[in-house]
């Protein structure tokens, strides 16, 4: 098994520099992701960790030994660093056969031939692509041949997997369903997993832990799933995790007055100094009712712009004194409590969970 | 995927780089450097000796200062004009020119015709057709100008002697050896350059561009004019420029019906001038200067094809085929058809019949009678005739070596430049543009230039001198062939190979090879075939046992040999068709599987 430790990474194309002084750490048998935006050098780093490339300051370790030092003149070519890696685009050879694909490995490290029959037709089975083993890459549908990458990949149980993107090319059915499986297979063989991904919604599903990446290839925040998505380090974060609203807010006389217009927020503040702050939520942590008889109790009042049934929900677009916000509720519980509104109509708005932003460091994250 | 352990020790990746900026710079690069230096520098002046003495008495400036004003003294650039000046030369220039032009207008409108009637009517016949056109790919020009001056020489010929007899004419119908001859002979092997290239646009053409000029009520003129003329022009023009390179450094047509009335083109007269002086400095300077032109309009020629087709890329965006609006020809359709059938038969079907017939008579200018023919001829040049025995041995060998080295030179070439991120690669890219613009001409005088013993090595009067020469000329078919099928290759299949533990070496064993194998094939056969009929490169560099196929046809036609040497042209076309048969075996078999 094997961790890996990233420390003072620096890697530059010409004058483009994509990682300036980078630290990371992901534990043995984890399965960490890194997510970021497409663009902003989560392949370059899991390139620099498998040894395609070359970073140029820093130190890269896996398992306790130094596979580059850029002081040091260690670099351990990419045959030599015992790790498994996936493509995005399958990288399955089309003129080896589904079985010679997985054993290559093991041909390669010397096996003998019953050890590496054996082993080879355990991680094909390990794939579920049993009964498949003599077929041609070009002879699979894009789902099989990833799952021959995988098992490539995994058959010399390497103790480091590098997963890049290796589900973006699949249909949405087939992305959900090798997602589960690839969370099991790894907890089965208790491989270290690196997994690069654009896709929040597979991270969150995969990861024991996970590290978001900004455009401009900075860490914004590590944590587990639960600690990223329910508190969020910065707007950023917040903002790739899911649908965001945004509610900017002006302070007048001590007071915190919503959007352009006159209704004080009726929760507590935002704690901290800061120009002005901007109230974040997630379109599901609004809770939607009929306008209350009186203005300011506990709640905002919003006029509905859009009203979108979308079969299992309901998606309202609320004006709170200018400001455009989402909000969504299940279709048969705004039927039993008579919350079907009509565009035109006025509402009121509460929330369950709400984040609090400087509104000039957002401006300045704007994803 | 070289970066690897590349940083700080000598790695694989400098070996291959090295390697393959060797191969450019030996093979190619020098060659067209010291026909350059010819040109331009006077001999005796500028040499290496007195820079050396300066580097060794005070040091590498003193040197570099002793060069640059032995350079410049030496630099010569109104002999240069001297020599373009004299009459000869100067003629050669303007014929290259003339002739040029008059094949590159004349094949471009037979192409582009008969393009569009395979490709946009519904005339019969279409495939067959279109295969027919292709046929004068494989046909060698100079062996199809044998032909035509069997047919049409003024007094010999036995389409002149026929209207002469039948018609009491008192002169010949036409005479071939004229620059109208010259250029109709080049034009029917030429114009498959074009006819290949608008055949592909337009089949490739998006039909909905016409379908909705159509809707918005363009006729047929209209949409013709505005719509598919503009969106062809890139691929007719790209193959005019092809035969115009291909006509200004083409020598056999020239070579056999200029010769007569005094014609020459640029290569003639280099051939000429190298081969009457045997070497002496006078015809190698005017060779030089004659070869510098040919490189210089050669570059042209190719600049401003990359730019043309540059811009017609996008211009035809679909890469499927379609099935294109079809004219309706209605009454001119069996007219037309006959037009084709006659062109076929006239270009194609009637110089193969000569030759062959020619090559059974006992004597030129006997009739085709049975008694006259027999197959004395080809026994004699297949079984007894030393020459020819021998030519054919040269030829076979030469090729099959040639080819074999070119396309294992020219994979790793490819690779360096497709594949990998080496510095120092600029410098590659740049040396492996050299073979697409160097005409064979030029390569042999190069080659003369460099390996006759002036550097240490000497390899004239061997075959050795047209191995070096086959693997220069033909190096620009092999980067083509092997850096597309490279350029299929992802990179992540080398990389995969990489994480499984696969050393760069074995990578390229188990991952690269295979894959790129049908390049490579492909690469073998696009030199081996052509190499077995070539004669511009090899007339400069034969000697009395050094014939090739190419240079005894030719050298038996020039002795007036007149049908031992279309017996032996008559072998050659065996050969070669044989050989094709053989090649599109092999490529329909794995397109297939």
């Amino acid at each position: 098994m094997a961790d890996i430790r990233l420390e003072g990474v620096t890697k530059a194309y010409g004058s483009h520099r994509v990682h300036s002084d980078l630290n990371l750490a992901v534990n043995q048998g984890e399965c960490f992701t890194l997510l970021g935006p497409s663009g902003c050098g989560k392949t370059v780093m899991l390139r620099l960790i498998a040894g395609f490339e070359a970073p140029d300051a820093g130190r890269v370790a896996i398992g306790g030994t130094v596979v580059y030092d850029a002081g040091g003149g260690v670099n351990i070519p990419p045959d030599r660093r015992g790790l498994g890696v996936v493509f995005q685009d399958y990288a399955v050879w089309p003129h080896m056969t589904v079985f010679q694909n997985v054993a290559y490995p093991l041909k390669i490290a010397g096996w003998n031939p019953e050890e590496l029959k054996r082993r080879t037709l355990e991680t094909i089975a390990l794939v579920n692509m049993k009964g498949l083993e003599n077929r041609l890459p070009s002879e699979l549908s894009g789902g099989q041949q990833q799952r021959v990458a995988l098992a490539r990949a995994l058959a010399a149980r390497p103790s480091l997997m590098l997963l890049d993107e290796p589900l973006s090319n699949l249909d949405a059915n087939l992305r959900e369903e090798m997602r589960f499986e690839i969370k099991e297979i790894q907890g089965k063989l208790g491989v270290t997993v690196l997994y690069v991904t654009h896709d929040q919604e597979v991270a969150l599903v995969i990861s024991d832990r996970m590290a978001v990446m900004d455009g401009r290839g900075r860490i914004r925040q590590i944590g587990s799933p639960a600690e990223i998505y329910e508190n969020p380090a910065d707007a950023f974060v917040f903002g790739f995790m899911g649908v965001a609203n945004f509610l900017p807010t002006r302070s007048d006389g001590g007071k915190l007055l919503a959007g352009g217009g006159a209704q004080p927020i009726p929760w507590p503040g935002p704690e901290g100094k800061a120009e002005a702050w901007t109230a974040a939520f997630r379109p599901s942590d609004i809770v939607i009712s009929r306008p209350k008889p009186l203005p300011g109790a506990g709640c905002l009042s919003g006029v509905i712009r859009r009203a979108s049934f979308l079969g299992a929900m309901m998606d309202y677009l609320i004006d709170v004194d200018g400001a455009k916000i989402r909000a969504v509720l299940e279709t048969h519980e705004a039927m039993s409590r008579g919350l079907i509104f009509k565009e035109g109509e006025s509402c009121a708005v509460t929330f369950l969970n709400l984040h609090w932003f400087d509104s000039g460091a957002l401006k300045e994250t704007a994803i | 995927m070289n970066t690897i352990g590349g940083k700080r020790r000598f790695g694989a990746a400098e070996i291959i780089l090295l390697l393959s900026i060797a191969v450019l710079v030996v093979v190619v690069a020098v060659p067209v450097l010291l026909i350059l230096v010819n040109a331009f520098f006077s001999g005796g002046s500028l040499t290496l000796a007195d820079v050396s003495a300066a580097f060794r008495n005070r040091g590498a400036w003193a040197a570099a200062a002793t060069f640059f004003r032995l350079a410049v003294t030496s630099f010569n650039g109104h002999d240069v004009f001297k020599v373009l000046g004299e009459s000869d030369t100067y003629e050669a220039l303007l014929n290259s020119l003339f002739i040029a032009s008059g094949t590159t207008v004349g094949s471009t409108v037979v192409g582009t015709f008969f393009a569009w009637l395979v490709t946009r009517t519904d005339i019969p016949y279409k495939q067959l057709m279109k295969g027919m056109f292709l046929v004068p790919f494989m046909l060698p020009s100079f062996i199809g100008a044998m032909a035509w001056k069997m047919l049409l020489s003024p007094r010999a010929g036995y389409i002149n002697r026929f209207f002469m007899d039948v018609f009491n004419l008192d002169g010949p119908v036409f005479n071939i050896y004229s620059y109208y001859g010259i250029i109709l002979v080049e034009v029917m092997y030429l114009f498959p350059f074009v006819f290949i290239q608008v055949c592909g646009a337009l089949e490739r053409m998006d039909p909905t561009l016409e379908e909705s000029a159509r809707i918005s009520g363009a006729g047929l003129f209209t949409i013709t004019r505005k719509i598919t003329i503009p969106l062809v022009l890139p691929s007719i023009l790209s193959g005019a420029l092809l035969i115009m390179l291909y006509s200004m450094a083409h020598f056999g047509t020239v070579a056999v019906l200029g010769i007569e009335n005094g014609i020459f083109n640029i290569p003639t007269l280099i051939y000429q001038r190298i081969h009457e002086s045997a070497g002496n400095f006078a015809s190698i300077r005017t060779g030089t200067v004659l070869a510098s032109v040919l490189v210089t309009a050669a570059a042209v020629i190719i600049w401003l094809q990359n730019r043309i087709q540059g811009r017609g890329r996008y211009q035809i965006i679909a890469g499927k085929s379609f099935r294109p609006m079809e004219l309706k020809l209605r009454g001119l359709r069996y007219p037309l058809l006959v037009v084709c059938l006659a062109y076929i038969g006239f270009t194609i079907i009637l110089p193969t019949v000569v030759i062959f017939l020619v090559g059974g008579l006992r004597t030129y200018g006997l009739s085709f009678t049975m008694e006259n023919l027999s197959l004395d001829n080809y026994k004699f040049i297949l079984f007894d005739y030393q020459v020819t025995r021998d030519a054919i041995w040269n030829s076979v060998v030469l090729g099959f070596g040639a080819a074999l080295v070119t396309m294992f030179a020219g994979v790793m070439i490819s690779y360096v430049i497709v594949k990998m991120r080496v510095r120092g690669k600029g410098l590659l890219e740049f040396l492996g543009m050299l073979p697409f613009s160097v005409p064979g001409s030029v390569i042999a005088l190069g080659v003369i230039l460099a390996w006759s013993g002036k550097y240490g090595v000497n390899l004239y009067n061997t075959v050795w001198i047209i191995f070096v020469a086959y693997i220069a000329r033909y190096m620009a078919f092999s980067l083509k062939a092997n850096s597309a099928a490279l350029e299929q290759i992802h990179d992540s299949l080398v990389e995969a190979a990489r994480a499984s533990g696969a050393t760069t070496w074995q990578a390229l064993r188990d991952i690269v090879l295979p894959l790129v194998r049908p390049g490579m094939i492909a690469a073998f056969f696009l030199i081996f075939l052509p190499s077995l009929r070539e004669l511009t490169v090899s007339i400069m560099l034969y000697a009395p046992t050094t014939r090739t196929i190419g240079v005894a046809i030719y050298t038996l036609n020039e002795d007036g040999e007149t049908v031992m040497s279309a017996a032996m042209a008559g072998v050659a076309l065996v050969i070669i068709v044989i050989g094709q048969i053989f090649i599109n075996r092999i490529t329909r078999k794995r397109s297939g599987s």
